[in-house]
C-alpha cells in the first residue's frame, strides 16, 4: 500500500501531465461532453436571474485569481496569504484608471496586468530568501497593511467611501444585458488565462517550475535556475490576481477597502486547497467556494458564520483530502473502472 | 579533464575532505570507493558546487569550476545522479528525463504561454531525445509512469537517463547499483560500458558493490577519512593492504 503522501502526490500530478491513463472514454464521448460543458457555460447567462449570472461572473473572476494563487502554491511549491492584495491592486487601479483617465476600460486590463507583473517581481525576490511560515508571514502582512493603506490617500482611493465608476456597457450590436455581456467579457478573460496556464504548465518551463517544487537541488544540478523559476512564478501569480482584480472593477463598478481585508486572502488560500492544489480544474471549483462559502454558512448558522465556514473547510479536507478536484478525480476513476468491468 | 588538487571540506569540527588530489582525463572510468563517511558524495556534491569547499582547487577543461554557478553546471558538460536517488516523484518518468535536456531548450515565461513559433517544434525534439534516452535504458515502456511508485533500481536507471539527456562529458555516478540485484548489477555494467562508448563519456562512479567497480573501472581511488589512501589499477587497489585495513580494519 502506498501511503496517502505519495497518493496525493500521484493525484496532484496528473492534471500537471497529459492524463495517460484517461483514455478508457473513446475521443468522441470526451468531445461531446466537452461541447455539452461549453454549451451550458455559454448558455448560463440566458438561463438565470441577473443577481446569478452576476455571481457567476464573480466566480470567473475568482477562477482567474485562483489560478495564479494555484501556480505560486500548488505548482512552485510557495505560499501566499496576501494575494488579496494583488488584487486590490488590479481592482483599484483599474478603477482609478476608469476614473481619471480617458481610455476605452479593455485597456485597464493589461495596465492592470503589467502593474501587478512587476510588483509580484519585487516581491518574488525577497520570496526567494523565505520558505514556508516566514513567507506565509511576510504576504500576510501585506494584506494586512492595504486597507489601511487605502483609506490613508483619500484624493487617489476614494477613502474608506471607495470608489464607484461607471460600469461598461454592453455594445448594441450584441443585444446583451449588461450583466450578460460582463459574464462574456470575463468568461473570455478567464478562458484566455486558463490556456495560456495549461501552455505554461505543459512546456519545458512548466516542468522547470514543477521540479523546482519537487527537488530543488536535483532540478539546479539538471540546470534550472530555481531562483528565476520562482521570481517568475511569483510575478505570474500576482499578474493573474491583478487581471482578476480589474475585470472584478468592471463587474461590481465599485472598489472600497473593507473588500480588500486580509479574510479576503485567507478565503482565496482556503478556496484554493479545498478545490485543489497543482490542479486547473481546482482553481474553478476553488472560485466557486470564495464566492458562496460566506451565503451558504450564512444558511447553516445565522449566528455564527465564521464557525459554519470553518467546519465546511474541515469536512472537505477530511473527505477530500487533495480539493475537489481530486475527490472529482477518483470518483470518475472509479465510473471508469465500473464501466470497463460491464 | 579534471583536475582536483588539494581539496578541503570542513563541516564543523569533521573534516570530509582533507587534501584530495584527483586527476581524470577524458574518456576515462575511474571508480571512487572508500567506506562509509570517506567523503566520495562529498567530492561530488563539490564538482556540482552542491558544497564550496574550505580550500582547493577545482579546474575543468582548464576553468575554475569554483566560478561557475550551480545551475550553470549543467550547461559545463557534468551531470550526476544521487545516492538517495533525486527525482522529482510527480513527474512523469519521461518527464523527469526531459527536465535533464533543460539547458537543450529555450521556451520560457513568455513563449510557452503564448505557443509562439518554435516551442512546439522544440517541445517534440525534447521529447524525442528524451525517448532516444529512455529507449536505450529499456525504460521507454515507463516513459507516462509517474517516477512515484517504481521500484528502486528503476529508479536509478531513470537517473542515469534523466542525466544523459543533459549530454553531458563527465557523468558522476552516485552508488548506480546500490539496491539492485546481481542480474541487474551485471546488466547496469553493461549499460555503463555501451553509454560510455555511444556518448563518448567520461565517467567516475562511486560505488561500494566491489565486483562492479572492480569489473568496469580501469582506475580505481580509494578514500577514507576524506583523504586519498590508494590509487591504481583495481588489482592494484585491491591488493593495497591499506585499503584492506580502512575497509576491514585488520586483515581478515
Amino acid at each position: 500500500m502506498k501511503s496517502t503522501s505519495e497518493t496525493a502526490e500521484r493525484e496532484t500530478a496528473t492534471e500537471a501531465v497529459p492524463a495517460a491513463t484517461a483514455r478508457v472514454l473513446p475521443p468522441w464521448a470526451r468531445w461531446v461532453l466537452l461541447a455539452l460543458a461549453a454549451a451550458a457555460v455559454l448558455y448560463a447567462p440566458f438561463y438565470f436571474a441577473p443577481f446569478r449570472v452576476f455571481q457567476l461572473t464573480l466566480v470567473l473572476v475568482y477562477a482567474v485569481v485562483l489560478l495564479g494563487l494555484n501556480l505560486l502554491v500548488g505548482y512552485s511549491g510557495q505560499i501566499s496569504l496576501g494575494h488579496g492584495a494583488f488584487f486590490a491592486v488590479g481592482a483599484y487601479g483599474t478603477a482609478i484608471l476608469m476614473r481619471d483617465g480617458d481610455i476605452p476600460y479593455l485597456l485597464t486590463l493589461p495596465i492592470a496586468a503589467a502593474v501587478t507583473f512587476v510588483l509580484g517581481l519585487a516581491f518574488g525576490v525577497p520570496a526567494l530568501r523565505l520558505r514556508g511560515l516566514y513567507l506565509a508571514l511576510v504576504t500576510l502582512s501585506m494584506a494586512i497593511f492595504l486597507p489601511p493603506l487605502l483609506k490613508r490617500f483619500p484624493e487617489l482611493t476614494g477613502g474608506s467611501q471607495g470608489l464607484s465608476v461607471e460600469q461598461p456597457a454592453s455594445p448594441a450590436w450584441t443585444g446583451l444585458a449588461e450583466d450578460q455581456w460582463l459574464y462574456y467579457v470575463s468568461l473570455a478573460v478567464a478562458v484566455v488565462a486558463f490556456v495560456l496556464v495549461r501552455n505554461l504548465l505543459r512546456s519545458r518551463a512548466g516542468r522547470a517550475l514543477l521540479a523546482v517544487r519537487e527537488n530543488e537541488a536535483a532540478a539546479e544540478v539538471m540546470g534550472v535556475r530555481p531562483s528565476f523559476y520562482k521570481t517568475l512564478a511569483f510575478a505570474w501569480s500576482a499578474m493573474l490576481a491583478g487581471v482578476g482584480g480589474a475585470v472584478s472593477t468592471w463587474v461590481i463598478g465599485y472598489v472600497a477597502p473593507d473588500s480588500f481585508t486580509v479574510v479576503l486572502s485567507i478565503n482565496l488560500l482556503a478556496g484554493l486547497v479545498i478545490g485543489g492544489l497543482a490542479s486547473l480544474s481546482g482553481a474553478v471549483y476553488g472560485a466557486f467556494f470564495v464566492m458562496f462559502v460566506s451565503s451558504v454558512a450564512q444558511d447553516i448558522s445565522g449566528a455564527a458564520p465564521g464557525i459554519a465556514s470553518g467546519l465546511l473547510i474541515i469536512a472537505v479536507m477530511l473527505i477530500a483530502p487533495t480539493g475537489v478536484a481530486g475527490l472529482v478525480r477518483r470518483l470518475t476513476a472509479a465510473a471508469r473502472r465500473r464501466l470497463a468491468k460491464e | 579533464m579534471l583536475e582536483v588538487e588539494q581539496l578541503t571540506v570542513r563541516f564543523g569540527g569533521i573534516t570530509a575532505l582533507s587534501g584530495v588530489d584527483l586527476r581524470v582525463s577524458a574518456g576515462e572510468l575511474i571508480g571512487l570507493i572508500g567506506p562509509n563517511g570517506a567523503g566520495k558524495t562529498t567530492l561530488f556534491n563539490c564538482l556540482t558546487r552542491r558544497y564550496t569547499p574550505d580550500s582547493g582547487r577545482l579546474a575543468y577543461d582548464g576553468d575554475d569550476l569554483l566560478r561557475v554557478a550551480p545551475f550553470a553546471i549543467a550547461r559545463r558538460g557534468i551531470s550526476r545522479t544521487f545516492q538517495n536517488l533525486g527525482l522529482f516523484p510527480a513527474l512523469t518518468v519521461r518527464e523527469n528525463v526531459m527536465v535533464g535536456a533543460h539547458q537543450h531548450g529555450k521556451a520560457g515565461f513568455w513563449s510557452a504561454p503564448l505557443r509562439l513559433p518554435g516551442v512546439r517544434t522544440e517541445e517534440a525534439r525534447l521529447r524525442e531525445e528524451a525517448d532516444t534516452v529512455l529507449r536505450r535504458l529499456e525504460l521507454l515502456h515507463l516513459a507516462d509512469h509517474p517516477a512515484a511508485g517504481l521500484p528502486f533500481g528503476t529508479l536509478k536507471r531513470v537517473e542515469v537517463a534523466r542525466a544523459l539527456a543533459a549530454k553531458p562529458k563527465l557523468l558522476l555516478l552516485d552508488e548506480p547499483v546500490n539496491g539492485l540485484t546481481h542480474g541487474e548489477v551485471e546488466d547496469f555494467a553493461g549499460i555503463v560500458r555501451r553509454i560510455r562508448d555511444d556518448f563518448d563519456l567520461t565517467i567516475v562512479v562511486v560505488e561500494h558493490h566491489m565486483g562492479f567497480v572492480m569489473g568496469l573501472c580501469e582506475r580505481v581511488v580509494c578514500l577514507d577519512f576524506g583523504r586519498v589512501i590508494s590509487e591504481g589499477t583495481p588489482e592494484e587497489v585491491q591488493r593495497d593492504p591499506a585499503v584492506i585495513e580502512a575497509y576491514l580494519g585488520t586483515e581478515a
